[in-house]
């Protein structure tokens, strides 16, 4: 989508969520908020997507990556009765699954969307395996919310009052925008995922560089299965994140593969299913569960089209590097 | 992702060219493999000794459930039919190049749309059988064309829109089976039972699924290997700017491979209900359409080696229930097995121990879906 459209989407969007704050405000904020809280695993899970795609390597195996994640965060919470532990297992196991994807995307210069597949495979298996029933959390996470700020109406409640996960997600985001366009390390990044030949003559390590990120984007993917397992859900059940890790690519495209455009993208989806699931609430129209369900999925197929051929993704996404 | 240039797809599967490969380069497409399944038993051993069984007598229960008896093997073979069907999707669509992910979701189309055709007509036997299964087929058929169609004329990739279609079809079949094509008068949410006159005969112990299985995998093994239209998708598989010089329509050729994929499970899901369940319910045929993926790449994109690549998945799933019976080992370590599988196969591991001198071809689907 070009800029100046997607600028003209926001703002009528933005418009038309005041209007309605102006007629129903408690209604209106619990929708949006709603749209945040269904955006947080979204965001991280796009943040994953664009730091590896950035570098040249596509990670189809996000969905495995979070739900691994998220299994070794809910059990680890449980077994250690720590949330602030249970959270940097998840992360650990995350860097864990990156760290595979990179030895068989990178390293093994394998087919990337094979290495992602098995990724996701291995992870439904071994989750579903080790599955045990009768554990619960040590607690709720915490919220936090920021004085001054949060008193802003409609604003301050959705985006200064929430669960920590939330201002993560919000933070990588903005963080990863930094690092990608103003930083050394960013620039480094941008040369291997769009010409790693370039940046091997000027004397960077392409397969180092995609290694690790790779392997550092698994943390993300392990926050975005944390949150969902301690925050969003509060418990694992088998395929808990729900096909989110797929979702989660369509949404970098859409933001053209930019932090902040995907942190805008998801959050525009969260608006889609929170506005469903209010009017199937209300019972305004009768919408049968189940294609509020598919909204998400049939709305990445439409936007796909729709944008396909006017973003470009990183030149050499997909392509294992090969020294001439 | 979004935008694919036709021409920086290859499909590396395939030998160029045929007349180069000697006996002996057969030898690690059939030995990794076997390795590879080995490797993964022992690990998967690993896994059911940490929960306290000896695995020898796990995989014995496993494997004598599965093939030590008659009913054991009818129900293997029940089991392997539409995993050949499923497996066959995603091969034909790795010869053209595309990596279809969503053969679960064609397979649903297709079952509920045979539930369908089973129930709401009545024809004579020797039409209504034929009917359903060809419905089956389109149906299937029209949902991978969705995603063929958005590939080959909006530049889409397949992996993305199947894997969505996947979800919007687990969605949708839920809907029908309990609202417009739910059973009246009960509970459940599941389509009515078929008509008598569309379920596949019993004709023996070898359920006549399994042979029709059989039947489509040497059909296909012939088209793919032996003419125009095969070598077409061979083509636009490996090099799609040759094939368009070659006058081929690349754009026609990616969508004719989805539907045939498409199709392909949804004659899966089809003599699902029409051969086992009877009716659809959206519990059943789970998971069906994903191992298809394993088992393509197990056969190495070869469709007459989807049959025992198949039969070996069936095994594993039909022993797996008592598995879980007589040890309480849970039935998805054979989900474990099969993606370590999965892993040795693709990953040069195997090829690179036992092959040391040689170049080992890497099963590559795509160089990746970059403009």
């Amino acid at each position: 989508m070009s800029a100046k459209w997607a600028y003209a989407l926001a703002i009528l969007i933005s418009v038309t969520i005041v209007i309605f704050y102006v007629l129903d405000p408690t209604k209106t904020t619990s929708v949006v908020s709603f749209s945040l809280r269904y955006a947080v695993p979204l965001i991280l899970a796009a943040m994953v997507g664009i730091m590896c795609e950035r570098s040249g390597v596509i990670n189809i195996g996000i969905e495995g990556q979070m739900l691994m994640s998220a299994f070794a965060g809910f059990f680890g919470a449980a077994l250690t009765g720590s949330l602030l532990l249970g959270t940097m297992i998840g992360v650990g196991t995350g860097m864990i699954m990156g760290a595979m994807l990179a030895t068989g995307a990178v390293t093994w210069k394998m087919d990337q969307i094979i290495a992602g597949t098995i990724i996701n495979i291995l992870a439904a298996g071994l989750t579903s395996f080790f599955y045990a029933q009768g554990f619960t959390l040590p607690g709720i996470t915490p919220t936090l919310r920021i004085p001054v700020l949060a008193d802003i109406p409609l604003i301050g409640p959705v985006f200064f009052d929430n669960g920590l996960f939330t201002y993560a997600a919000i933070v990588s985001a903005l963080l990863l925008w930094v690092l990608l366009f103003k930083t050394v390390w960013g620039l480094r990044t941008r040369s291997v995922g769009e010409k790693p030949s370039a940046s091997d003559t000027s004397g960077i390590g392409v397969q180092k560089m995609r290694f690790w990120n790779v392997t550092i984007a698994g943390g993300l993917a392990g926050l975005a299965g944390a949150y969902l397992a301690l925050e969003a859900a509060g418990t694992f059940e088998r395929g808990l994140t729900a096909g989110r890790g797929f979702t989660a690519l369509a949404i970098m495209i859409f933001g053209a593969w930019n932090p902040i455009g995907a942190l805008a993208a998801a959050i525009f989806f969260g608006l889609t299913q929170g506005v469903a699931s209010q009017l199937q609430t209300d019972a305004v129209v009768d919408i049968p569960p189940q294609f509020v369900n598919m909204l998400p999925y049939v709305l990445t197929i439409v936007l796909l089209a729709i944008v396909s051929g006017r973003i470009k993704p990183p030149a050499a996404v997909g392509r294992p590097y090969e020294k001439d | 992702m979004s935008t694919i240039d036709p021409a920086q797809t290859d499909l590396g599967i395939t030998d160029p060219d045929p007349r180069r490969s000697g006996p002996l380069d057969r030898v690690p497409a059939i030995v990794i493999p076997v390795v590879s399944v080995l490797l993964a038993f022992a690990m998967g051993g690993i896994l059911i000794w940490l929960q306290g069984v000896n695995p020898l007598f796990a995989y014995q229960v496993l494997f004598r459930d599965a093939l030590g008896s008659v009913d054991g093997l009818e129900r293997t073979m029940e089991k392997s039919t539409p995993l050949i069907l499923t497996g066959l999707a995603v091969v034909v669509g790795l010869r053209a190049g595309l990596f279809n992910i969503g053969a679960q979701g064609q397979l649903l189309m297709g079952a509920i749309g045979a539930a369908w055709a089973g129930y709401n007509f009545t024809l004579p036997p020797l039409v209504h059988l034929p009917f359903c299964l060809i419905f089956g087929i389109l149906c299937g058929a029209a949902w991978g064309s969705i995603a063929g169609a958005l590939r080959a004329y909006r530049s889409v990739s397949e992996v993305i829109t199947t894997i969505m279609l996947n979800s919007i079809a687990i969605a949708l079949v839920d809907y029908l089976a309990s609202r417009p094509l739910k059973e009246p008068d009960q509970p459940l949410s599941r389509t009515p039972l078929i008509a008598e006159s569309a379920a596949l005969p019993y004709i023996g112990p070898i359920p006549s699924g399994f042979i029709l299985a059989l039947v489509v995998a040497v059909f296909f093994g012939w088209l793919l290997v032996r003419t125009t239209q095969g070598f077409r998708f061979n083509t636009v598989g490996m090099n799609p700017g040759a094939a368009r010089y070659a006058g081929i329509s690349v754009k026609g050729t990616i969508l004719l491979a989805m539907a045939v994929s498409g199709g392909l499970a949804g004659l899966g899901g089809a003599v699902e209900t029409l051969g086992i369940t009877g009716r659809f319910e959206p519990a059943f045929n789970i998971g069906l359409g994903f191992d298809g993926i394993t088992i393509a790449l197990l056969a190495r994109a070869n469709p007459l080696a989807t049959i025992p690549a198949a039969l070996l998945v069936g095994t594993l799933r039909a022993g797996s229930s008592s598995l879980q019976f007589q040890t309480g080992i849970e039935p998805e370590v054979v989900s474990v097995i099969l993606a370590l599988t999965l892993l040795f196969v693709s990953a040069p591991i195997v090829g690179k121990l036992l092959f040391r001198n040689r170049s080992i071809k890497q099963t590559t689907v795509t160089k990746g879906w970059g403009a």
